[in-house]
C-alpha cells in the first residue's frame, strides 16, 4: 500500500515534471522572441516617429542630409526648415578626429602589451584598459568642461575664447573609444597563431619587422573591427560631447572653433518640444539617422568578420 | 647588404622604443586622469554634500542605486532567459540568427535612442510625468544584451557532461537547466549582472527623458503612493550621472562646481568597485574550473 502511494506520487510528480517541461519552454521561447519584438519596436518607432518630417512636414531627404537651414517651428503647422548639415558634419568632424587621434595610440598600446611585454600587458594594463571601458562618460564630459576646456582657453585665448571646440570635442571622445579599441584590438593580434611569428623570425627578421609585416597584416580584419566599433561608440556619445562641443549651430572654421552634434542637438531640444511638431520631428529624424548609423556599422564588422572567415577556407 | 641589415635593427630599436614610450604613457595617463578625479572630488569635498537634500547628493546617490536596482529586477530575468534560449533552446535556424542580430543591435544602440524610445513609450503613452520606473525600463534595454550574452557564453562553457549526467538520470530539459546547469552557470552570470550594473550607475543620455532631471524625497514620508516616499518607483528619480550634467547649467548654487566633482569622485569609485568586483570574482572562478579540470 505505502509502496503504491510513493509510485503514485512519483508519478504525479513526474507528470509535473512534464507539464512544467513545456510550460517553461513556451515561456523562456517567449522571452527569446520578444528581444526580437523589443527591437523590431524600437525600429518601427523610430521609423515612423523620424519619418513625419517627410510625410507630415513635406521636407525632402535631401534637404534633411544637405541643408545647414536649421529653423524647424515648435507647432503641429511646421513651416520651417529641418537641414541638418551642421550637426551631421560635427559628428562627423570630431568622430573622425577622434578616431585619427587615437588610432595610432590604441595599436601600439595593443602592440605593446601583447607583443613586447606580455607580462606586464597582462597583469597591469590590460585590467586597467578594461577598467576604464567602465568609466562614465558622463565623468569624461565633465572633466573635459573642467580641465580641458580651460586648458584650451589659455593656450589659444584668441582662437578659442571658451574653450569649447571640436578639439576639445575630439580629445574627449578619443580618451573615451581608446579602451573600446585597444582592447578588440589586443585579442586580434593574440589570435595570430604563433607560427607565424615563429618563422618570421626564423628568417632572421627582427621584431619590428615581424610586427609590420606579419603580425599586422594577418590581425588586419581584428584591428579593423576594433576600429569601427570605436567609431560607433563615437557616433552614439551624446553628453560627453554635448559638455565640450560648445553647441554653436555654426560650421567650425577650424578645429578650435565651436559648433554642434546630433546627438547633442538632440539632448539639448527635445526636452522643450511639443510632441507631433515639426521640431520634434526633425529630432527624431536624426535620431533615425543614428540608429541607421550604428546598423551600418554593424553590418560593415559582419562584412569584416565574412572576409576573415572566407580567407581562412583559402 | 650590411647596410641594410643595420637600419633593420635601427628600425627596429626605433620602433620598440616608440613603443614602449606608447604604452607606458597611456598607463600613466589613465592613471593620472582617474587619480585626478578622485582626488579632486576628494579635496573639493564637504561635509555637507553627503546630505540629503538640495545641497548634497545623498538623494541622487540614493536614486542611482536604486534604479540601477530596479533595473537589475527587470533585465536580469528577462536577459538570463534570453541567454538560455539561445544556448538551449533554439534551434541552429532563422529565429536564432534573428535574435542575435537583435542583441547586437541593441548592444550597439546610442543610449540617447533608447531614451528617446523609452520617452515616447514609458512616458507619453502612459501619460505619465517623467519618473524613476520608465529610466529604470530604459536602463534595462541597455543592459539587456550584456547579460542575455554572458548567460548565453556560461551556458556554452559548460562541460557538456552536466547535460548528460542530468538528463541520464531521467531529468526533462528544463529539470536539467534549471537545477543543473543553471546553479552551475551562476556565478557567471552574477559576474555579468555586476559588469551590467556598473555600466548602469553611469547611464546618463537615456535617463534624461525618462527618469527626469529633478528630485524630491521626502524621507519622513514612507506611503509608498506618495510622490515624495523614497521607494515609489513611479516619481521623478535624478541620478548622479544626470545631476553632474544638470549641474553644469546651474548657476543658483554657488558650490555647483565643487558638488560636481565631488560626484564624479563618488560615480567613479562606484562603478570601479563594480567593475574590479566583477573582475576577481571572474578571477577566482577562472582558477577554481582551472583546478577542477
Amino acid at each position: 500500500m505505502k509502496d503504491k502511494t510513493k509510485f503514485n506520487s512519483a508519478a504525479n510528480n513526474s507528470q509535473g515534471g512534464f507539464l512544467n517541461e513545456g510550460l517553461w519552454k513556451i515561456i523562456i521561447t517567449a522571452i527569446g522572441i520578444a528581444v526580437i519584438g523589443l527591437t523590431l519596436a524600437i525600429a518601427v518607432f523610430l521609423a515612423v516617429k523620424g519619418s513625419a518630417t517627410f510625410y507630415k512636414f513635406h521636407h525632402s531627404v535631401f534637404e534633411f542630409l544637405f541643408s545647414s537651414d536649421w529653423n524647424p517651428q515648435d507647432t503641429e503647422a511646421g513651416g520651417g526648415n529641418v537641414g541638418a548639415l551642421i550637426f551631421i558634419c560635427g559628428s562627423l568632424i570630431t568622430c573622425f578626429l577622434a578616431l585619427a587621434l587615437v588610432t595610432p595610440f590604441s595599436l601600439s598600446v595593443a602592440l605593446f602589451m601583447t607583443e613586447i611585454s606580455p607580462r606586464l600587458g597582462k597583469r597591469l594594463i590590460q585590467p586597467a584598459v578594461e577598467m576604464f571601458v567602465g568609466i562614465p562618460s558622463i565623468i569624461y564630459g565633465w572633466v573635459g568642461y573642467t580641465v580641458l576646456c580651460k586648458w584650451i582657453k589659455t593656450v589659444f585665448p584668441d582662437k578659442a575664447p571658451t574653450g569649447m571646440s571640436v578639439l576639445a570635442g575630439s580629445i574627449v571622445l578619443a580618451v573615451m573609444i581608446f579602451p573600446t579599441i585597444t582592447t578588440v584590438a589586443a585579442d586580434a593580434i593574440r589570435s595570430v597563431p604563433s607560427e607565424y611569428r615563429k618563422a618570421a623570425y626564423a628568417l632572421g627578421s627582427t621584431r619590428w619587422q615581424v610586427l609590420s609585416s606579419v603580425v599586422i597584416p594577418s590581425a588586419k580584419q581584428g584591428l579593423l573591427t576594433g576600429i569601427i566599433l570605436g567609431l560607433s561608440r563615437a557616433f552614439g556619445e551624446t553628453l560627453a560631447v554635448a559638455f565640450v562641443i560648445g553647441r554653436v549651430r555654426a560650421f567650425p572654421t577650424s578645429i578650435l572653433s565651436p559648433t554642434y552634434n546630433m546627438t547633442a542637438i538632440i539632448a539639448g531640444e527635445m526636452g522643450d518640444t511639443m510632441n507631433g511638431g515639426e521640431k520634434n520631428s526633425a529630432l527624431w529624424t536624426m535620431a533615425l539617422l543614428l540608429f541607421i548609423i550604428s546598423m551600418f556599422f554593424i553590418i560593415v564588422i559582419h562584412r569584416i568578420g565574412k572576409g576573415k572567415k572566407n580567407e581562412k577556407k583559402i | 647588404m650590411k647596410r641594410k641589415f643595420e637600419r633593420a635593427r635601427a628600425e627596429n630599436a626605433v620602433m620598440t622604443s616608440v613603443l614602449y614610450v606608447f604604452g607606458i604613457s597611456a598607463l600613466i595617463l589613465l592613471i593620472i586622469l582617474c587619480g585626478y578625479i578622485i582626488i579632486k572630488g576628494f579635496i573639493s569635498f564637504e561635509p555637507e554634500f553627503l546630505s540629503f537634500n538640495r545641497h548634497g547628493i545623498g538623494n541622487q546617490f540614493f536614486n542611482t542605486v536604486y534604479l540601477v536596482f530596479l533595473s537589475l529586477v527587470i533585465s536580469a530575468p528577462l536577459g538570463i532567459a534570453a541567454g538560455i534560449y539561445l544556448a538551449e533552446y533554439s534551434k541552429d535556424n532563422a529565429v536564432n540568427r534573428a535574435i542575435r542580430i537583435c542583441v547586437e543591435t541593441l548592444s550597439s544602440l546610442p543610449s540617447i535612442v533608447v531614451g528617446l524610445f523609452g520617452s515616447l513609450v514609458f512616458i507619453e503613452y502612459t501619460h505619465s510625468h517623467w519618473n524613476l520606473m520608465a529610466g529604470a525600463l530604459a536602463v534595462s534595454i541597455l543592459n539587456l544584451p550584456l547579460i542575455a550574452t554572458t548567460t548565453e557564453d556560461a551556458f556554452k562553457a559548460l562541460p557538456q557532461a552536466y547535460k548528460k549526467g542530468s538528463m541520464c538520470l531521467g531529468a526533462t530539459h528544463w529539470q536539467t537547466v534549471y537545477k543543473v546547469m543553471l546553479p552551475a552557470c551562476m556565478p557567471r552570470i552574477i559576474t555579468g549582472i555586476i559588469l551590467a550594473a556598473g555600466r548602469g550607475f553611469g547611464e546618463a543620455a537615456a535617463l534624461l527623458f525618462t527618469a527626469g532631471m529633478s528630485t524630491d524625497i521626502n524621507w519622513g514620508q514612507w506611503n509608498i503612493t506618495s510622490k515624495l516616499c523614497p521607494l515609489n518607483p513611479f516619481r521623478p528619480g535624478e541620478t548622479l550621472s544626470l545631476y553632474i550634467w544638470v549641474l553644469r547649467s546651474e548657476s543658483i548654487n554657488p558650490k555647483a562646481s565643487e558638488i560636481a566633482d565631488f560626484s564624479g569622485a563618488v560615480l567613479i569609485l562606484l562603478v570601479l568597485l563594480f567593475s574590479v568586483s566583477a573582475r576577481l570574482l571572474n578571477h577566482y572562478l577562472d582558477k577554481k574550473s582551472g583546478m577542477t579540470k
